[in-house]
């Protein structure tokens, strides 16, 4: 038991110790063998086969942002899992959605949402935007060497920034470099695509309703061109995980919502396979 | 070196034991109420930013009497438990109970510790269940033992007393508001038996809400939310500042349920 590492049984000192208000922090010092960046991997030959997850897409609105993921995990060729869920809650006003290697990616967001919370519990404060953003970073860059082993995680972390009042979000590459992004940004692989869509289908000045539409529009267009992302599946009733954060915090938008506009895509792209048309000039 | 004085064993932790229960006594103290929908805790507290009542996981959360210093390294402690053990296994699997015999050992530890200095506090680790049966309290005085508590308990300076007041008068299923009554009359009782006033900024309040939708069950209960609730009893005895708030409908007795929470 890992509080029983001095035979008495006390709490030990690493615990009592003032400082750090990290949970990073404090497993580093406590139980390093427990932070997922300190395991040491066998040399690899040739590419491993794991299970990935895809696209994921986000935009800001007026009021807001929204983060989105389609459901797909692949092995290869192989569909790992057709109901992923991408998309966490990272804290009340904010959401990470995860591209990349998927057991280490759930991992990493356990991590973040449990550092955001320690901090807030031990602080009687939350972290501000940037500051979350930041923690992220330096988890990233934990993952470094299993990243460039070919085991790359690669978020999208957005959320309300209470202070500013606005929705804000942030990319980041598997070093850790993070930039904030102006309206508009996705990763993964099928991520071409679904910024393409919404390079043409986003304007600022949309409504929650209609940027989630536009969200879906880009996350539909990722899977008709990238075989790993998967697009609303109507038959299975498995639709993009669709997240809003508001100044009333993080929403998780439920099946009943997400579905008809899912449905609305799928039968507006029955008229027009391409999907809606922006004017040339 | 010189032969130290022979000190009998007895003699020494009654010792210890004196020197924490003093420092203790010197501090205002903190109530622990079951109340239909969890527990709310109350303390004497003027301070806004040095709490005696925290968090520590989803359903748990500790309050604290003594010495600021000591009791905030324990919880601090109490929290990196609860969260590595919950990163280790499930968050249900943080109980109150282990976080409890963890402190108790600690504190068991240092206070018969010869080169330490005992702890001069006394915590209480509660545990909000599905229903009010499941609900767990402790008290953890500051010699390592563990108390199991039930309805209604008091640590700090005057606990005997008020402890003995809530006994009289605590009863199962109390609405939020009448708790919060019951708490902040026994905390009126001074050691000479007279009536002292507390009004809602000496207050800290917070509660273990069951009812609460999200996974994390700890409120602190502030500002217009505290004030409201207190005004909601008429009050009978002494009559505080909530006497001239507007009674338009609170005056109708008891209310069946507890005003609802602004979750933020």
């Amino acid at each position: 038991m890992e509080t029983n590492s001095r035979s008495t049984g006390r709490l030990p000192a690493a615990f009592l110790t003032p400082g750090s208000s990290s949970f990073w922090d404090f497993l580093g010092e406590h139980a390093p063998e427990q932070l997922p960046g300190n395991r040491t991997l066998p040399p690899l030959k040739g590419a491993v086969e794991l299970p990935h997850g895809t696209t994921i897409v986000s935009a800001v609105f007026d009021g807001g942002v929204i983060l989105a993921g389609d459901r797909r995990a692949t092995m290869g060729n192989v569909i790992a899992q057709r109901d992923m869920e991408k998309v966490f809650p990272a804290d009340e006003y904010s959401a990470v959605g995860i591209a990349g290697t998927a057991g280490l990616a759930v991992e990493m967001v356990k991590l973040f949402q449990l550092e955001l919370e320690h901090y807030e519990k031990i602080e009687g404060a939350t972290l501000s935007l940037e500051g979350k953003a930041n923690r992220l970073s330096t988890m990233i860059r934990g993952n470094l060497g299993m990243a460039l082993q070919g085991l790359a995680v690669v978020p999208i972390f957005a959320g309300y920034d209470t202070d500013r009042g606005r929705g804000r979000i942030f990319s980041y590459d598997v070093t850790g470099g993070r930039s904030e992004e102006k309206g508009f940004a996705a990763t993964g692989s099928g991520s071409v695509y679904a910024r393409s869509t919404l390079k043409k289908l986003y304007r600022s000045d949309l409504t929650e309703r209609q940027m989630v539409t536009a969200v879906v529009q880009a996350i539909y267009d990722a899977a008709e061109e990238d075989s790993a992302t998967g697009g609303p599946d109507l038959i299975r009733q498995v639709f993009p995980i669709v997240t809003v954060m508001t100044d009333e915090g993080f929403r998780l938008l439920p099946d009943s919502e997400v579905g008809p506009i899912a449905r609305e895509v799928v039968d507006a792209r029955r008229e027009r396979p391409d999907g809606p048309q922006a004017p040339v000039l | 070196m010189s032969t130290p004085f022979y000190v009998s064993p007895q003699q020494a932790m009654a010792d210890r034991a004196e020197y924490a229960r003093k420092g203790i006594a010197r501090g205002r103290s903190v109530v622990v109420l079951q109340y239909a929908d969890g527990i709310v805790f109350v303390a004497e507290n003027p301070s806004r930013a040095l709490h005696k009542v925290s968090e520590i996981y989803d359903r748990i959360a500790f309050a604290a009497v003594g010495k600021y210093n000591e009791f905030e390294n324990l919880r601090i402690g109490g929290v990196r438990y609860a969260d590595l053990r919950g990163y280790t296994y499930d968050r249900d699997d943080v109980t109150a109970r282990g976080l409890a015999n963890v402190y108790a050992q600690t504190l068991g530890t240092i206070f018969s510790s010869v080169g330490e200095k005992p702890y001069e506090v006394e915590l209480i680790v509660a545990e909000v269940g599905a229903g009010p049966e499941d609900d767990q309290i402790y008290r953890l005085p500051h010699d390592g033992s563990i108390v199991d508590e039930h309805g209604a308990v008091a640590v700090g300076g005057n606990s005997d007393q008020i402890g003995s007041y809530l006994d009289q008068r605590h009863r199962d299923g109390m609405t939020l508001a009448e708790a919060l009554e019951l708490a902040v009359e026994s905390l009126k009782r001074d050691t000479n038996g007279s009536d002292r006033q507390i009004t809602a900024e000496q207050l800290e309040v917070a509660v273990l809400d069951r009812t609460r939708p999200q996974q994390r069950k700890f409120k602190r209960i502030l500002g217009s939310q505290l004030s409201r609730l207190l005004a909601t009893e008429p009050a009978e005895s002494s009559g505080a500042a909530e006497e001239s708030a507007p009674s338009s409908d609170s005056s109708d007795g008891p209310a069946p349920t507890a005003p609802p929470l602004d979750d933020e």
